[in-house]
């Protein structure tokens, strides 16, 4: 079965864009914090996505991605109408959501569109949603506007101040921990060094926090581990375990050095398909 | 006097031997992925058959999980009507060329072998194999006739073994079998697992699955189940009963310091890069590969073996298979220990990871051993390790392995809490394969736990029985 690029938005030209893709089966079944393993064409690798929104009813999902190697950078040659090789989930742990009072939704970067669902879920679910999204520039604020549809406040920091307050996720996160005692529980999804760092901020108010974890993955299904993640000092795989955990209990250190597990052979590729004009079939 | 006539005469029967089989040469083989195993050539095939006794009361059915009827594809064969031979291997075996290559022949029909005292018993496996390739080669299909229309469905998730084996038992009865697979290809550890040195995947795997289509067989890929779709929903779609084959590759770790460094990995992440990902094709194929100079590779099964096997290919300047027990105890097939060794691997006995130790960026360099020692036997006469109270020794090694087995997978299971687990965690069934869900069946590896395709295969034809008796298509 195809599943066919139903609409392109390119957030930010090479770097970034957000896939509408024809996925019926999975539409209808995914929940927030749940995610897909993609392969893009027939000699492609597979790699996750946490699914950005889910309708069930047009049976459409959503992704959005980083331009990071040659797998991503493939996926953002494909125009609308072309399809994707495989697109398989929806995977994971789905979010534990209950009614509780006040979130905290924390998103950096491509990782706003993943905490987008689960604030979405939040919000469904009767909380009330404070998003906290931050990025390098004003440009690059993801789902800015889909978030305000049903956030009573979206908290913005850009790292050059072009938009919203001039600085980092966790300043903001700071000042709102500090003067609103009653939040509940706050939600990360970033770059690793972000969820660390809001892990900490959030640490001396007693505040649980929620990681979304992108570890490398291969099947999806538990059947290789190399997404295994030390939480609590126990293995724990992030496809079956995960991907979300308590921030207080994952290693972020072994976490960031095991995503840079197979760089090398990663950067040989993408200059391979660089130096072939993008041309994956010369690579 | 060609050797037709000559098995007719009566001259050839049990005085010779097993006819061997050609192999590549070590040497050579180590530098490719192409089949180390070549096969026989007709001649050879029917010089092999002319030396079965065709007992009366056949020992060698009873050691085969799928019971091919075995002197009746070997008479065939010994009288040259090949697709005759193979009709009567697939009447009961949906993969043959498959079962001819990876089944433990030696703990099964050729085990059974009358001529197994005489440590010569007829080559059952590579004569099944023969018939097979025979077939693949020529691009023909000797299927029987267009199964009846009965216009049930019944679905398979899971695309292993024991679901083929479902799906090509049922089809011939005229079910319409849907397979759902969670990978992006059907096949199970036959694609994902076993080496293409082992099992070629173009040229077997995919040629056996692709000939259940005529028997309306669909392989529905990226279904993951309890995930993409319920057991609840299938019955909803119409399906009138559910078997699940979903499998064990859950891989297990030791749980000492530093198994989680770069460089260290589970046989199974390694070998599914390799199989299933083309790795050994990268970058010409995206999905990379951990490279070792020094791979030590920990256990001693059959994926211990295809894993150390697979290093050397991919370049490994040494493999030492790391083994707490003595080479007398390895519990891989004899053959593809033999394999491993004559290829170069290093079997590193009586030694235990104590733990792995990285350089500054969190890159494997070393493993830290217990060296062991065989104590009393136990029960079963088996010799148990034990530590040797402070000795040590530390090993280079820059990708480290781990082939310890494998525990149920997860994701259905967890998603169906209705399915009864015994106390190992597997689904609990009765004798005719049946879970705690009327209508719904489970066979192989996750309901044994791992063990070899062609059991989960004979689960998988006990299974098919009981659903095509309880479909009103065979008498109960």
């Amino acid at each position: 079965m195809p599943f066919r690029i139903l609409r392109k938005r390119v957030l930010i030209p090479g770097r970034t864009s957000l896939l509408e893709l024809e996925a019926p089966h999975i539409a209808a079944s995914a929940r927030p914090g749940n995610f897909v393993i993609l392969r893009v064409n027939d000699k492609g690798e597979r790699f996750p996505l946490t699914i950005a929104d889910a309708d069930p009813v047009s049976g459409v999902i959503s992704i959005v991605f980083l331009v990071l190697g040659k797998s991503t950078a493939l996926l953002d040659s494909l125009p609308e109408g072309d399809c994707i090789a495989d697109v398989c989930g929806p995977l994971g742990r789905a979010t534990h959501i209950r009614k509780q009072g006040t979130v905290l939704c924390v998103g950096g970067g491509t990782g706003i569109a993943a905490m987008h669902h689960i604030a979405k879920g939040h919000h469904r679910a009767g909380n009330r949603v404070v998003a906290v999204i931050g990025a390098r520039s004003g440009d690059l604020l993801l789902f800015h506007r889909e978030l305000s549809s049903f956030c009573p406040e979206v908290l913005v920091s850009t790292d050059d101040g072009s938009v919203g307050r001039k600085g980092l996720v966790t300043e903001i996160l700071e000042t709102r921990l500090a003067e609103e005692r009653e939040v509940k529980e706050v939600v990360a999804v970033g770059p690793v060094p972000m969820m660390r760092a809001v892990v900490e901020t959030a640490r001396p108010f007693g505040v649980p926090v929620t990681v979304s974890l992108n570890s490398m993955m291969l099947d999806g299904m538990g059947m290789c581990g190399a997404c295994r993640v030390s939480v609590g000092g126990e293995i724990r795989f992030t496809c079956v375990d995960g991907p979300e955990f308590d921030g207080y209990l994952v290693d972020f250190s072994e976490l960031q050095q095991r995503l840079s597990a197979l760089k090398e052979q990663e950067k040989l590729s993408y200059e391979l398909y660089c130096r072939c004009g993008g041309r994956h079939d010369q690579a | 006097m060609n050797s037709i006539a000559a098995a007719e005469a009566g001259m050839i029967k049990p005085k010779i031997s097993r006819v061997p089989m050609r192999c590549q040469e070590p040497a050579e083989r180590v530098r490719n992925f192409e089949e180390v195993a070549l096969g026989y050539n007709l001649e050879e095939a029917i010089t092999e058959a002319g030396r079965c006794l065709n007992c009366k009361r056949p020992l060698c059915v009873g050691g085969c999980p799928v019971e091919v009827p075995i002197p009746a594809f070997i008479s065939a064969i010994r009288e040259g009507d090949l697709a005759e031979a193979l009709r009567i291997v697939k009447s009961t075996n949906s993969l043959p060329a498959v079962c001819g290559r990876v089944c433990p022949q030696e703990n099964q029909c050729e085990g059974k072998c009358i001529l197994s005292a005489k440590k010569n018993p007829i080559a059952i496996g590579r004569l099944e194999r023969f018939v097979a390739d025979h077939f693949i080669a020529l691009e023909r299909e000797v299927s029987p006739a267009s199964p009846p229309d009965t216009g049930l469905k019944v679905a398979c998730i899971g695309g292993g073994p024991a679901s083929i084996t479902v799906a090509g038992f049922l089809g011939a009865l005229g079910v319409k079998v849907s397979v759902f697979e969670a990978l992006h290809e059907a096949g199970g550890v036959l694609v994902y697992g076993i080496p293409e040195f082992r099992l070629p995947k173009a040229a077997v795997v995919r040629k056996e699955l692709s000939a259940l289509a005529s028997l309306g067989v669909e392989f529905r890929t990226n279904w993951v189940g309890g995930k993409t779709v319920s057991v609840k929903s299938l019955f909803e779609q119409g399906y009138k009963a559910v078997f699940i084959g979903v499998g064990a590759g859950l891989p297990s770790f030791f749980g000492v310091p530093g198994e989680n460094l770069n460089g260290v990995l589970s046989a199974n992440e390694y070998l599914t890069r390799i199989n299933l990902g083309m790795a050994y094709n990268f970058p010409a194929y995206d999905t990379p590969v951990y490279k070792g100079l020094e791979v030590t590779v920990y256990g001693a099964g059959n994926v211990a073996m295809d894993a150390a096997r697979s290093a050397l290919r991919m370049g490994a300047g040494s493999v030492r298979i790391v083994y707490r027990r003595t080479r007398e105890e390895m519990p891989a097939r004899l053959e593809e220990l033999e394999h491993a060794v004559e290829e170069g691997v290093i079997l590193e006995e009586l030694a235990a990871p104590l733990r792995f130790e990285g350089d500054e960026k969190g890159r494997l360099r070393s493993v830290v051993l217990q060296v062991m020692e065989l104590g009393e036997a136990d029960s079963s006469g088996r010799r148990g390790p034990r530590p040797r109270e402070g000795v040590f020794r530390e090993l280079p090694t820059d990708l480290a392995i781990v082939a310890l087995g494998t525990g149920a997978n997860r994701v259905l299971i967890e998603e169906t809490p209705e399915l009864k687990l015994n106390g190992r965690g597997y689904i609990e069934v009765n004798e005719r394969n049946e879970t705690s869900i009327p209508g719904v069946y489970a066979g192989g590896d996750i309901v044994t736990g791992a063990a070899t395709v062609i059991l989960a295969m004979g689960a998988g034809r006990r299974a098919a029985k009981a659903i095509a008796e309880r479909l009103g298509l065979l008498p109960a």
